[in-house]
């Protein structure tokens, strides 16, 4: 019966294989932890990724400007590719092995993949019509049981876009924020495929998506229901918590209880195993947020579209906290009133950690050029930032709180080749991605039609295939 | 709304330290201003040229170029080593008719209305509003703004603004009518756009009815699909008195618009979104209509858009097409501003194979001449031709990458104010961390 789920994951069924576990020890087991079913049956990875590296030829870049995505620099550097890895990165005295394609990259600039730390691509896909509109469950403000990779619609073209003009390479795919708990969130290689699956990054952690502000009261205080202010917000919040926390112990005890989807991703949340990914605007709902992840013992990874960032940037400092930004935007809303140019530098240069984010499937095409936006605006102030650190807002910020800079995020040797080739400095509104590489397989080249993707969606109307 | 100041004296306004900062700027108006030494760029299309000079007076452009000659007495600006452009025109936006877009009470955009091609955004701008000065410091000097509809397939009148920090923001109102004649347009019209059209025509050909024999018109009969006082509205559009900005996104509907005047042969047409105007780039040349569009849209995000390319300024500049930069998607009411990041992405296609760009003397030309040209005012501003309006910029660097911003920015020969409520929340927060006094008191 417990195996019977659908969607049981293999890795279970081999470990009990491989364990020698004789079915009669298993049935005991379960006989004598019944109430342990519901947990010990809750697959860990019931999705899994079908994503296997589309491979290439190995490849050396020479002679370019390279941002390693750490914040280091690399002139006339040598960057090596091969087996999908990042296999040599150094100057120009770099060996470069014998049968591999050289690229000639003088005057170019190379860095590590862009990484959108906050993308509805595939849930809002475009065109933008109500039936392919599926990124917020506002049914209830409490939805942490959905999963986003559920709504994602591979065809989508904005992915391309994504690809070809803004060299991205991953992206988390967040749910919307009409609810308190949006749902979790899923990490996607932007690389074509048939299925999600074909889309997962390999091994990354979920997120929960959690709203903050006029979002959550205002959808359901129109309908007359809870929350409709920011304290009925915080009230609905800390009452989830409290249920979260109990799911958790129970389960983590072994304890009888029905399993229930969305506790699972609390009580993942509260083990560490989910990274909470919450959009806030305001100084002082990020400060009452704080508070409630102590008080409940949880963790926030990165506050979205923060525009007072720059408030509490000490703050946010102080409890390792990523702020997930737009270089300009502001006002559009109440909450977003305060925003400013500086948001980003200022958060940077108090030691807070920074993320340049879209949320807009065009601002995905131009992740660069928000950055130069912020990065010109500090310089303007008096903060001194190179061009190499301010690629970190593109680069291994965001893998680390997407908890991927282990694999991605940055051109050190034994990481995914996620590489993109640019024209010339990637700050300058004149610079476009000229080949961009995931996991070593050269997945866009401006100078061949036919590495460009056309989506099932574009092709055979008009315009499929045009340069976008 | 009561006027308070003369559309002159820009020294009239609220506030304390910006009135103070005018009252520093009006002596401008009696001496002539020399800016040299700068990169220069005329807005007409023509290249950047080296060591310009430009010299304002009375409020206009008195000449700009390379070697001119410093009038004597002139208060000279020395922009070395910097650039300096007109100021910039959106050709498309809402900016003044909302603070917060989001919040209804500042929102002046749209309304559920008996009135529909009546209504005139001209007085309903609020030149105070935030955006405005936030647009300003971005370089962005005058706007073309446009109602929204809500009531019908008409929205009403538009007008050219020009950013300035007083009170009299208005360079031309009742600059335009506009009208849905795309998804918008059909949802507008019940539904479809053989209603679309058909209310379109039947409209217009009861506000020639009007024309004709205004005391007989019946705006109220059952028949009626206007009232007295939108049909009167109509009668310079249909004489051409008043252009007509249409907007269209997709070939089809793009055509449609160019066949209405067919029935209606003085129409002005001005064509505002064209997303798939490419597709149709010939035909729209042959027409003269001038499109103002978004420059950088590139995805199907409507049906209407499917052929969406980065391309389509690029290609309608090539077929002959006079096109402008303006605020058709994003934040049309906030963020002006990022006209200097439409058209520098043109440029950024030149290097691209197989996509069709802009120099950047082009570009440039998308946002300051090509929009001030499109609303019948390219005699009057636009470019730093001589007997023009004084709106001049200067930039820290090219004005359109985004590492760049304004240093210094004119309007008809006013030196306006740098700063704005974002400068100050900057500066009040350049640190977080609390003095003897909370932040409050920081000011």
């Amino acid at each position: 019966m417990a195996f019977s789920n659908r969607g049981v994951s293999l890795t279970v069924a081999a470990v009990l294989l491989a364990s020698g576990t004789t079915p009669l020890a298993a049935r005991k087991d379960k006989e004598e932890r019944p109430a342990s079913q519901g947990a010990s049956a809750e697959p860990e990875n019931p999705y899994p990724s079908a994503y296997r590296p589309y491979g290439g030829r190995p490849t050396v870049l020479r002679g370019a400007t390279i941002f390693d995505g750490e914040g280091g620099r690399i002139d006339n550097g040598v960057v090596f590719l091969s087996e999908g890895k990042v296999m040599a990165i150094g100057g120009a005295d770099t060996p470069i092995p014998a049968d591999v394609v050289v690229i000639d990259a003088q005057g170019k600039y190379v860095t590590p993949g862009v990484i959108d730390i906050h993308s509805h691509l595939g849930d809002y896909p475009s065109p933008g019509v109500d039936a392919l509109s599926d990124g917020n469950e506002a049914t209830s403000p409490v939805t942490p049981h959905v999963w986003a990779e559920h709504s994602v619609w591979p065809q989508d073209p904005g992915f391309s876009r994504a690809l070809a003009n803004g060299g991205v390479t991953t992206l988390q795919i967040l749910p919307g924020s009409a609810n308190l708990f949006g749902g979790r969130s899923v990490t996607l290689k932007n690389v074509p495929a048939r299925t999600m699956q074909g889309m997962k990054f390999p091994g990354a952690p979920q997120g929960l998506k959690m709203a903050c502000g006029e979002n959550p009261k205002r959808v359901y205080g129109s309908k007359g229901r809870e929350p409709s202010t920011r304290m009925g917000n915080m009230a609905v919040n800390r009452q989830t918590w409290i249920k979260a926390r109990e799911y958790q112990q129970k389960r983590a005890a072994g304890k009888d209880q029905t399993r229930d989807l969305g506790m699972e991703t609390l009580a993942d949340v509260l083990e560490g195993k989910i990274m909470v990914h919450n959009h806030c605007y305001r100084a002082d709902e990020m400060a009452n947020v704080i508070d409630m992840s102590k008080e409940f013992g949880y963790k926030v990874s990165t506050f979205h579209h923060a525009v007072e960032s720059y408030k509490i940037a000490d703050l946010l400092r102080d409890n390792g906290i990523c702020s997930a930004l737009w270089g300009d935007w502001y006002g559009f809303k109440m909450e977003a009133y305060d925003g400013i140019k500086e948001n980003i530098p200022l958060v940077h240069k108090a030691g807070a950690c920074a993320i340049v984010h879209s949320d807009d499937q065009d601002g995905i095409q131009r992740l660069n050029q928000e950055a130069a936006k912020a990065l010109g605006a500090g310089r303007r102030m008096g903060i001194d930032i190179s061009d190499e650190v301010a690629w970190t807002w593109l680069a291994i910020n965001p893998a680390r709180a997407m908890g991927i800079a282990d694999r991605t995020g940055s051109l050190k040797v034994g990481k995914m080749a996620d590489v993109v080739l640019w024209n010339g400095n990637p700050f300058s509104t004149y610079t476009r991605p000229e080949k961009v590489w995931i996991d070593g397989a050269l997945l866009y080249d401006a100078f061949d039609p036919k590495r460009r993707p056309v989506s099932d969606f574009e092709l055979g109307q008009i315009g499929a295939g045009d340069v976008k | 709304m009561t006027k308070i100041c003369s559309v002159r004296a820009r020294a009239c306004r609220m506030g304390a330290a910006a009135l103070l900062a005018l009252i520093a700027a009006v002596p401008a108006l009696a001496q002539p201003i020399a800016i040299t030494g700068a990169t220069l760029a005329i807005g007409d299309g023509s290249e950047p040229i080296q060591n310009g000079t430009v010299v304002i007076d009375a409020g206009k452009i008195v000449a700009a170029g390379a070697g001119i000659a410093v009038p004597a007495g002139a208060k000279i600006v020395d922009a070395s080593g910097k650039w300096v452009t007109p100021g910039l025109v959106s050709g498309f936006s809402r900016v003044g008719l909302a603070e917060v877009p989001a919040v209804r009470e500042t929102n002046d955009i749209s309304a559920n209305s008996p009135f529909s091609a009546a209504i005139d955004v001209a007085p309903a701008i609020n030149p105070l509003a935030n955006p405005v000065a936030i647009s300003r410091n971005g370089g962005v000097t005058r706007a073309v703004v446009a109602p929204a509809a809500s009531s019908g397939i008409f929205a009403g009148q538009g007008a050219v603004i020009d950013l300035g920090a007083d009170l009299s923001p208005i360079t031309k109102a009742r600059a335009f009518e506009y009208v849905e004649m795309g998804e918008a347009g059909a949802a507008e019209a019940g539904g479809s756009r053989a209603a679309m059209i058909l209310t379109f025509k039947m409209m217009l050909r009861q506000a020639q009815d009007y024309a004709r024999a205004p005391a007989a018109f019946d705006g109220n009969s059952k028949d009626s699909l206007l009232n007295r006082v939108d049909a009167e509205a109509l009668v310079p559009v249909i004489t051409g008195a008043m252009p007509l900005m249409v907007h269209a996104e997709s070939a089809r509907d793009i055509l449609a618009a160019l066949a209405l005047r067919q029935d209606f042969p003085a129409l002005r047409l001005i064509l505002a979104g064209a997303t798939e105007g490419w597709m149709v780039a010939p035909q729209i040349a042959a027409a003269k209509v001038p499109v103002i569009t978004a420059g950088l849209e590139d995805l199907p995000s409507a049906f209407e858009k499917l052929a969406a390319t980065q391309s389509n300024v690029g290609r309608l500049v090539q077929a002959g097409v006079s096109v402008s930069m303006g605020m058709l998607t994003g934040d049309d009411a906030l963020q002006l501003r990022v006209a200097n990041q439409q058209a520098g992405n043109m440029v950024a296609l030149t290097k691209v194979p197989g996509a069709t760009g802009l120099s950047w003397g082009q570009a440039l030309r998308t946002i300051t001449l090509a929009p001030a040209e499109a609303m019948g005012l390219g005699d009057r501003l636009g470019s730093l031709q001589p007997g023009k309006a004084g709106d001049v910029v200067i930039w820290d660097g090219d004005p359109l990458e985004m590492t760049s911003a304004p240093v210094a920015v004119w309007i008809d020969g006013v030196a306006q104010p740098m700063t704005d409520r974002q400068t100050r929340l900057r500066d009040r927060y350049a640190t977080p961390d609390e003095g003897s006094l909370p932040k409050a008191y920081e000011w």
